[in-house]
């Protein structure tokens, strides 16, 4: 099962090395793994998809609560959050299947960030399973090049997951 | 107290002064380059320096020490291979969750990453077995650092903590002054217990028709022996304890049950398998301890720990209290003090009692001293405050499975397994408490990894006690070897050693040999009397199995 979880940690060198080798020593799975800095300079948000049961969900929230760096950790649930991945694909693409590239791009809300002679490069945002949806799409066309920036998420309503509501 | 308003002063006689601050008074180490700035103002305080023969053992040391005070104890290395020899003796007291601040010297910081000589990235290889490291790479934070790696590695579940200081950051002049209080907004460990799983472990409690108590290593860290004493008297309620926990309740009460796990007694491994209800107090029950309850479902779990991550990690708990062992034991007896009837659980004890054992072994065979026999023997003639450090192979499970401990410490490297412990741990034990009596036990394979250890023994007067316990093989390997692996031996024979009493003359430390049910006596008494290290040679029969 996946496994959305928001870390807040401090912004300090070496967390991500902390919080990445605990997952790999503890044989816990990462989907993706997406960090930021937050509102706040000092604390930074660290979006992880991990794949696991429930008895692993539980030791990868207490392992990664032992960390001293952890600030706080919230597993969030898939019917109210918000989760976003950012994509980046460049496919080939002859001026004569332009229209219909760009027609399959503004069917998927998608943004052509850069054109040439025989390649186009769309950028779109949207949940993982979207964008997977929509390589698949792209696919017939040939694509040469993909790079995704794991998911990001928010809890969708008032409450937030900060460093307030310790 | 020792804080000082803001005065100037390099990194190097700051981390000096932030160790008295902590009441640091003996430190472990071995000098190198890279951490001389440090040793120079070492040579200018009062703290004691002890000059260990290999980094690993100022680790061990320092485990040793801090299970005896209970407080952080220091050991010190230099970069590169000073560092990376103490990443065993780090992992130990990780496993065992032992308190322990280590201080690592570094190459200079602008250097960091171009692999110059005695460069290792020792904060990213000590990660995994570290429970917080720290590269000082700013010289104004060293007071903080500092403050924060003590408060870290002495609260919570105990750890050791590391600080990795370059070589330029120590040379470099701070205002120093040392925090008096410390506040890290993402650690706060949980003290008492929640109010409602009390209640429910209480009502188990009630319920329960064969209660037992399984007594663990936090009981030591958390100080909570007296107390978890005082709530199996006050509830009737058997005990028996993990590896780590031996010592927690005095062996001769009639409560006490031994020790559970693989290499466990009968009547402890029964307790488990029987009891309906089972409070586990401060262990984390590890697979050897586990495999004595293997496919139990059907019966209650009381899980205490100050560590929420060891609850429903190896059994699942059916009442999970995360606290303080001090806390919630007195939340727990408040509770009990207010029965109307006390608690009785005369049957399940008589019950119990059937599978008490008490085995005889015969004290000697044809020149051979049998070391079950040796060790029942020597703890006749132990005083009451002892501290017993055994080492790791067959030497351990027979000293864990025939030692006494009244009012005693029995200490091992229980989780990590860890041999060649038990001589350094034990220089350690002694350097806490000079007034403790401190036996090694060890075999004669985990000796030959820490033998160099006499010299520090003799360098600084620290009179520690060394039994070796000598079969001519890595015994429990050979065991292994027999059971599982059609008998084919294989790098178990120990063959080249030396004669240990000689190694002990060369080091000038008296010595002798035990071969026969007389001279094992009369070498424990020497052993006992002398007020200088002294070296116990057992010869033991080659083939002695590990359980009786």
């Amino acid at each position: 099962m996946k496994h959305t979880i928001s870390v807040l940690v401090e912004n300090h060198a070496g967390v991500l090395a902390r919080v990445a080798g605990l997952f790999a020593r503890r044989g816990f799975n990462i989907d993706s793994l997406a960090v930021g800095v937050t509102d706040d300079e000092n604390v930074s948000r660290i979006t992880i998809v991990a794949d696991g049961s429930k008895y692993t969900l539980e030791q990868i929230e207490k392992q990664l609560n032992k960390l001293i760096d952890v600030i706080k950790v919230k597993t969030l649930s898939p019917d109210s959050m918000v989760s976003r991945e950012l994509i980046l694909i460049k496919v080939n693409c002859t001026p004569k299947q332009r229209p219909e590239i760009i027609s399959i791009c503004e069917l998927s809300h998608g943004k052509i960030s850069d054109i040439c002679a025989n390649s186009i490069t769309i950028e779109i945002s949207d949940s993982a399973q979207n964008l997977n949806n929509f390589e698949e799409l792209l696919r017939p066309y040939g694509i040469k090049e993909v790079v995704r920036t794991g998911t990001i998420a928010l809890q969708k309503g008032e409450q937030a997951v900060s460093v307030k509501s310790i | 107290m020792f804080i000082l308003a803001s005065v100037r002063m390099t990194v190097a006689r700051a981390m000096t002064e932030c160790l008295k601050a902590e009441g640091i008074t003996d430190v472990f180490g071995y000098p190198g380059a890279a951490i001389c700035p440090f040793y120079d103002e070492l040579y200018k305080s009062d703290i004691r320096h002890i000059l260990v023969r290999h980094e690993v053992n100022a680790g061990h040391s320092a485990s040793g020490y801090a299970r005896i005070t209970g407080k952080p104890a220091v050991c010190v290395a230099t970069s590169g291979p000073g560092a990376l020899n103490l990443i065993t003796a780090i992992a130990t007291a990780y496993m065992d969750s032992v308190p322990m601040v280590i201080i690592t010297g570094q190459v200079d910081s602008e250097q960091i990453g171009r692999d110059v000589f005695q460069e290792a990235d020792i904060t990213g290889s000590a990660e995994p077995f570290v429970k917080h490291s720290y590269l000082l790479k700013k010289p104004e934070d060293t007071a903080e650092v500092f403050k924060r790696a003590f408060y870290i590695a002495g609260t919570g579940r105990r750890g050791p903590v590391l600080i990795d200081v370059p070589f330029d950051i120590q040379q470099a002049e701070i205002d120093f002054e040392y925090p008096e209080t410390v506040d890290i907004r993402s650690y706060r460990p949980s003290t008492k217990g929640n109010g409602y799983q009390i209640k429910r472990a209480i009502n188990a409690l009630k319920e329960a028709k064969k209660p037992l108590i399984c007594a663990g290593g936090g009981l030591f860290t958390g100080n909570g022996v007296d107390l978890m004493r005082e709530f199996a008297e006050k509830t009737d309620t058997p005990v028996v304890s993990t590896m780590m926990g031996l010592g927690a309740m005095p062996s001769d009460s009639p409560l006490y049950y031994g020790m559970i796990g693989m290499h466990g007694k009968k009547s402890a491994n029964i307790a488990v398998n029987t009891c309906d209800t089972l409070f586990l107090l401060g262990a984390r029950v590890g697979d050897r301890a586990m495999s004595a309850m293997e496919n139990r479902k059907d019966f209650t779990v009381v899980h205490i720990d100050i560590d929420p991550a060891e609850i429903g990690k190896n059994i699942e708990a059916n009442v999970p209290i995360v606290g303080d062992i001090t806390l919630v034991l007195e939340q727990l007896l408040e509770q009990v003090d207010s029965f109307e009837q006390p608690l009785s659980h005369t049957e399940w004890r008589n019950e119990l009692d059937k599978n008490r054992v008490e085995t005889e072994p015969s004290p000697e065979e044809n020149g051979y001293v049998n070391p079950k026999w040796f060790i029942q023997t020597l703890d006749k003639y132990l005083p009451e405050h002892s501290v017993i450090v055994a080492d790791v192979g067959q030497n351990q499970i027979w000293t864990a499975a025939n030692i006494s401990l009244k009012d005693g410490r029995f200490l091992t490297s229980g989780g990590m397994g860890t041999m060649g412990y038990s001589v350094p741990a034990a220089i350690g034990a002694k350097t806490a408490d000079p007034t403790a009596e401190v036996v090694a036990v060890c075999g004669d394979g985990s000796f030959q990894m820490e033998m160099n250890e006499i010299a520090t023994a003799i360098q600084h007067d620290i009179n520690i006690k060394i039994i070796v316990i000598r079969n001519r093989f890595l015994g429990m390997v050979r065991e292994v070897q027999e059971k599982k692996y059609d008998g084919h031996l294989i790098a178990v024979s120990l063959d080249g050693s030396p004669d240990f009493c000689k190694i002990a003359e060369a080091y000038g430390v008296d010595h002798m040999l035990a071969d026969s049910e007389q001279s094992a006596v009369e070498g424990i008494q020497k052993l006992l009397k002398s007020e200088k290290p002294f070296l116990l040679e057992v010869a033991v029969p080659e083939h002695e199995k590990t359980i009786l």
